[in-house]
This record gives structure tokens, sequence and C-alpha cells, in this order.
């Protein structure tokens, strides 16, 4: 078939996701200015950025939860709202309230609910692929816990087995690994490692500058603007760090040591 | 008292109790869920204006008019708190506050104006203040029945998407799930659960009655489903309840009743539920208290038998007491029932003295994470 009819009506198709110009403001104060980004598809990328950055601000713009004041953004070279399916999204643990009466099980079940449609209720199969989806992530034993008694790396495998449930093709996820304990992040890091090995895009806020080298390969770096972007061997350098964190840190001289210099 | 059952009046209250206790137990169920009690609270107060208005359009107290004004007061209400939170910086709760007092002056107003006028028939228009249960008819009930069944029935329908939209709105929005609309809809349930407690308890107290039967639902289970059941059932219970003593003690306003009955229900479900209630967790703490105490008695007693070199050593009350700073009898008659420690005379001393049993000696010498005592 020919190329060209294929990707007819389709805007950077080669990419997994395309930002182009894109601004947010809350309150008329822009807290994303001009941002273009790609993210080619199969790569493991991190987002990163010092705190208010805007990098929670930029998944949200792109998954249609923030309305930009301009710009535009394609998954896999359509609109996100024609590509909710194959999107996944694990929001950040604390934006939800954990006393909420319910269970794991029924947490990963959640993501199912798009694929349900309406008024049908999850039956056996669904409640199946939600329980495969938590021993993925190492919780098949706490499938009937209530989720305030989970730990909060567990429940933040609860959330990541409930995009997983989703069967996407590009997963955004926003700090999954603040505040769990090493285990959890082991565990976190294989999984991601494993969808992106399984040619899936995975885009992931990211605090903890000392792990980038080893679990990126992909690197976007944030402030208001988009600092630098690209493989992690050529992006993770000391001058970009200074000038997305503006050398407020005294680690991350520490961290862009880590840098070989070649 | 039977007697009473069988009273034509009663029998329409205790119908219109059980329906309000149904819908506003199910209705607050989401709406505690979704921490919007105070927007139970401004949807009521808001809906008196509408009273007030819908009497003055039909010119007389006509209920359809009267619920139909309450109905869309109650929407302007939630518009103005809409258009507050999106257009200004105040928060939800600000923006709720002020619409809640804005509209209940306004209500008030118009209500002292409308009985200034004299006119014959405003007769009991401030009875929707606090209710007046023995008002209702039976047509009304068809209403409130009505109501009522289209709310379970949509929430039974739309459940899994409440329950979404309740816990995680913008994960739902990813899904793909039209989350606006269906917090439209669910509020306006609220709405129309508002104007069927209207006649019954009044747009002072109806807040109430969307928040106590779900906040004491809560603490009896992890469960939404059977949280939303139990608290349909407490409502139900509460509307009863204050029903039936209203109708044995005359004078007694059924609406004030009905929302004190809930009142002891919350009371009640917060001191005594299993899990989270005050009594239960003071017991537990205790308890947990008093184990560790214990752990620490033994182990001190293991301690002097293993300065002396002597599993069966003696050790004197009086040294542990002075040990721990404290009487600790009871923790030794405990230990002694567990069959840990044996009380032995030692003379010639005339002090009781205590010997760890061989199960003591066992356990003393356990790591504490392994014990199983602790937690
Ligand atoms: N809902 C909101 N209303 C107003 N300002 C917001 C809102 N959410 C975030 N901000 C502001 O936008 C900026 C970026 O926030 P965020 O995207 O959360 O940053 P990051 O995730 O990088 O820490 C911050 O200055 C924050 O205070
Ligand atoms: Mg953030």
């Amino acid at each position: 078939m020919d190329d060209r009819l294929v990707t007819a009506g389709l805007h950077e198709p080669g990419l997994a996701v395309h930002v182009e110009d894109l601004t947010v403001s809350y309150h008329s104060k822009p807290v994303l200015w001009d941002i273009d980004f790609d993210i080619p598809p199969g790569v493991m990328a991190a987002i990163v950025g010092p705190n208010g950055a805007g990098k929670s601000t930029l998944i949200k713009s792109i998954l249609d939860l923030v309305r930009p004041t301009a710009g535009h953004v394609t998954i896999h070279g359509l609109p996100y709202r024609d590509q909710r399916r194959k999107v996944g999204y694990v929001p950040q643990r604390s934006s939800v309230d954990w006393d909420f009466p319910t269970t794991a099980l029924d947490v990963v079940t959640m993501g199912l609910y798009g694929q349900l449609g309406w008024l049908r209720r999850p039956g056996r199969k669904d409640k199946d692929r939600a329980r495969a989806a938590l021993a993925r992530v190492g919780m098949e034993d706490y499938a009937d816990r209530q989720i305030s008694q989970l730990s909060g790396g567990q429940q933040q495998r609860v959330f990541i087995a409930r995009a997983l449930v989703q069967e996407a093709d590009v997963y955004f996820l926003d700090e999954p690994m603040a505040g769990v304990d090493a285990t959890t992040e082991r565990t976190i890091v294989k999984i991601l490692h494993g969808l992106r090995d399984a040619g899936k895009t995975v885009i992931v806020v990211h605090h903890d500058l000392q792990t980038v080298r080893t679990y990126f390969d992909w690197l976007v770096m944030l402030n208001v603007r988009v600092i630098a972007q690209g493989p992690v061997a050529e992006t993770y350098t000391a001058e970009n760090l200074r000038r997305a964190y503006g050398g407020q840190i005294a680690l991350l001289d520490s961290a862009a040591t880590l840098t070989p210099v070649d | 008292m039977l007697d009473i059952l069988s009273d034509f009046t009663l029998q329409n209250v205790m119908i219109g109790a059980t329906l309000l206790g149904i819908i506003s137990g199910v209705l607050g169920t989401f709406a505690v869920l979704r921490k919007q009690s105070l927007l139970g609270d401004t949807l009521s107060h808001a809906a008196l204006p509408g009273i007030c208005i819908g009497f003055l359009v039909a010119g007389t107290r006509s209920l359809p008019f009267i619920l139909t004004g309450a109905l869309l007061a109650g929407a302007a209400a939630a518009l103005v708190v809409v258009f507050l939170t999106r257009t200004t910086r105040l928060k939800t709760d600000a923006s709720l506050g002020i619409a809640l007092s804005v509209f209940f002056a306004l209500g008030i107003v118009l209500l002292t104006m409308i009985q200034n006028q004299g006119n014959a028939a405003q007769g009991g228009l401030d009875s929707f203040l606090f209710g007046q249960a023995a008002a209702i008819l039976r047509s009304d009930l068809y209403v409130m029945g009505a109501i009522t069944l289209t709310a379970v029935a949509l929430v039974t329908g739309l459940w899994k998407e409440f329950k979404l939209i309740s816990f995680d709105p913008s994960y739902a929005r990813t899904l793909g799930l039209p989350v606006l609309a269906l917090e439209v809809l669910l509020t306006t349930m609220i709405a129309l659960a508002v104007v069927v407690g209207l006649q019954m308890v009044g747009v002072i107290l109806m807040a109430a009655m969307i928040i106590a039967p779900a906040v004491a639902a809560r603490q009896w289970t992890n469960k939404l489903g059977v949280m939303a059941a139990l608290s349909a059932l407490f409502g139900v219970v509460s509307g009863l309840v204050g029903s039936v003593i209203s109708a044995s003690a005359t004078g007694l306003s059924t609406g004030p009743l009905i929302v004190l009955a809930a009142s002891v229900i919350v009371v009640t479900s917060l001191v005594f539920a299993p899990e989270t209630g005050l009594l239960p967790t003071a017991l537990r703490v205790r308890r947990d208290k008093f184990s560790l105490k214990s752990r620490l008695v033994l182990g001190t007693i293991y301690r002097l038998a293993a300065e002396h070199g002597d599993p069966a050593y003696p050790a004197e009350q009086a040294m542990i007491d002075a040990f721990h700073r404290t009487d600790t009898s009871a923790v030794l008659s405990r230990l002694e029932q567990r069959g840990l420690v044996r009380s032995t005379a030692h003379h010639p001393e005339p002090t009781p003295h205590w010997v760890l049993t061989p199960k003591g000696l066992e356990q003393a010498q356990t790591p504490l994470d392994q014990s199983g005592e602790t937690q």
C-alpha cells in the first residue's frame, strides 16, 4: 500500500507524542510557555524540572484535563481525543482520596470502565483481567484490601495496574516513584522497561536526577519552557541542568559530574 | 400504638419519610464522598426564594409551582457557584457559602414581603422553613415517589460512572467519561432530593438529611454499595422514628425530630462503629498499650533471671514496680493468667515474687517483631 495513503490526514505520524506551540496559563499567568517537543515511539522518557516547572500541567494539557491557551498535541499522528484508548494515565498518588470506600481490585477494574460502555457492570472476565494486572505489579495478594490500608508504594502499584489493564500504547505517569520504598521502585522500573521493550512509549515525570541515566533513554527538561530534549546521553549535561534548575540545588553539581565529559 | 399507625395522615407522613430517607441517603453517599456536604446545604437554603417566587407566580400555595420554583432556584444557585469558582479566585467552599447566604437572605426578604401583604392564601408558607409533614397529601407522595424512583434508577444504572467520578474525576475524563455532565446530573438529583424533603423537614434542616445518614453509614463499612444501602436504611429509620414520635407526642414537629433521630444515629456510629468508632479505638489502644507493657515486664523478669544466671530466678515485685515506676500487679496477674509467669514465695521475704514459666521464658526470648503480640 502507498505510504502516503496510509498517512493521509495524520500529523507527524512517526511520533508517539508531538506537542507544538503549547502554552498554558492559570489565571492569565503562563505556567507553560511555547512548548515544542516530540517523543519517538518505543522510548522510556523522563520529564524533569524543578518544583512548579509545569511538569504535571504539561501531562494534564496533553490529556485534555487542562485547557491550553494555544498549541496542539497529537498522539501517533491524531489528536488526543481520537486516541484516548491508546493512552494510559497514572496520576500523582496524592490527587485522590485514599479513604474512599473501595478495594485494590476495584480500583484496577476502573481502568476498564472506558471499554465497558454504559450500563454494563464489570463481569468475571473483567475482574480476571484486573487480577492479572495486579499480579503484574506483585499485588495479587492485596486484591480485596481496602485501599486506605495499603502502603504508599502499594497504592502506587495499584494505580499502575489500573493503567496496565487499559493495554495502552502510550503511558503517562506523574511521579510514580515519589515516596515509594526501594522494592516498589525496582518493581515499577522493571514493569516500565517491560512496556518499553514491548514497543510501548512510556513518559514519566521524574523527580530524582540521580537515576535519570540508569532508568531512561529519552529526556525532556522543563522549566516553564523546554530547556532541552533528546536522548539522555546527549541531553543530561551539567549545562542543561544548570539552565533548568538555575543552580538552585547543590546536589546538581554532583549529579552533573556523573556525566562523562567526552 | 397501632391506633396511631392506622391513622391516615401518619401513613402519609411515614411513606413520605421513607421516600425522603431513601433518596437523601443514596445521594448523600456521593455528596459526602465527593466532599460536597456544603453543596446540599446551599441547594436547600437556596430553595427558599424559589418557593416564594413559585407562590407569587401561582398566586396561591400551589405545590407544583412551589417545587418547580425550589428546583430552579437550586439550579440558579449551582450556576452562581460554578460562575464564581470559574471566574474569580474563590475556592468552592467560599463560593458555596456566598451563594447560600445570598439566596437564603433573598428568600427571607421575599417571605416577609409576602406575609406582610396579608394575603389570605399565604397561610403556612413559612412552614417550608422547618417543614410541615402533616400537610402532605397522597398526591404529593406520588411526586415524591416518582422522583425517588428516578434517582435510585439513575444511581443503579450509572453506578460505576458515579463511583469513578467520585473517586478520581481526572482519570474518568481520560477514559472518555462525560464527567461534567455526570456531575451536573448528580447535583440536579441532590436538588431534587431537597425538593422531596421540603415539606418534610424544610429548607434549613434538609442538608442534615443528606449528610447525616451517609456519614453514619461510612463508619460501618468500607464498601461503596453497602454504604449507599446502609445510608438509605439510616435515612428511612430516622424518618420513621421521627414521624412516630411526633405523632405520639402532640406538639412536636416532625422535621426536627427526623433530623434529631438521624443525629442520634450519627453519634452512635461515631462512638461504636467497630473500625473507626471512638470506643473500639480507645479499647484497642488500651489493649495495645497493655500488651506492650506486659512485653516489657516479661523482659524485665527475663533480664533479672539472666543476670543471676538462673532461669527460675524469683524476681521481687517491688523491684519490678521500681524499674517500671508504676504498680505492675495488673500486668503481672494478666501474665500469670496466660501462664507466662508464676507467683512464688521466696523465704524469708514475705513480699510477692515472680518466676518465668518455661513458656514465659520462651516468649521473652522471642524478638518483639516475631512474637505476634504487637500490632
Ligand atoms: N489548578 C491550578 N490553579 C492555579 N495554579 C496552578 C494550578 N495547578 C498548578 N498551578 C501552578 O502552575 C505551576 C506549575 O504547576 P505543576 O504543573 O503542578 O508543576 P510541577 O508538576 O512541575 O511541580 C505552579 O506554579 C503551580 O502553582
Ligand atoms: Mg507535579
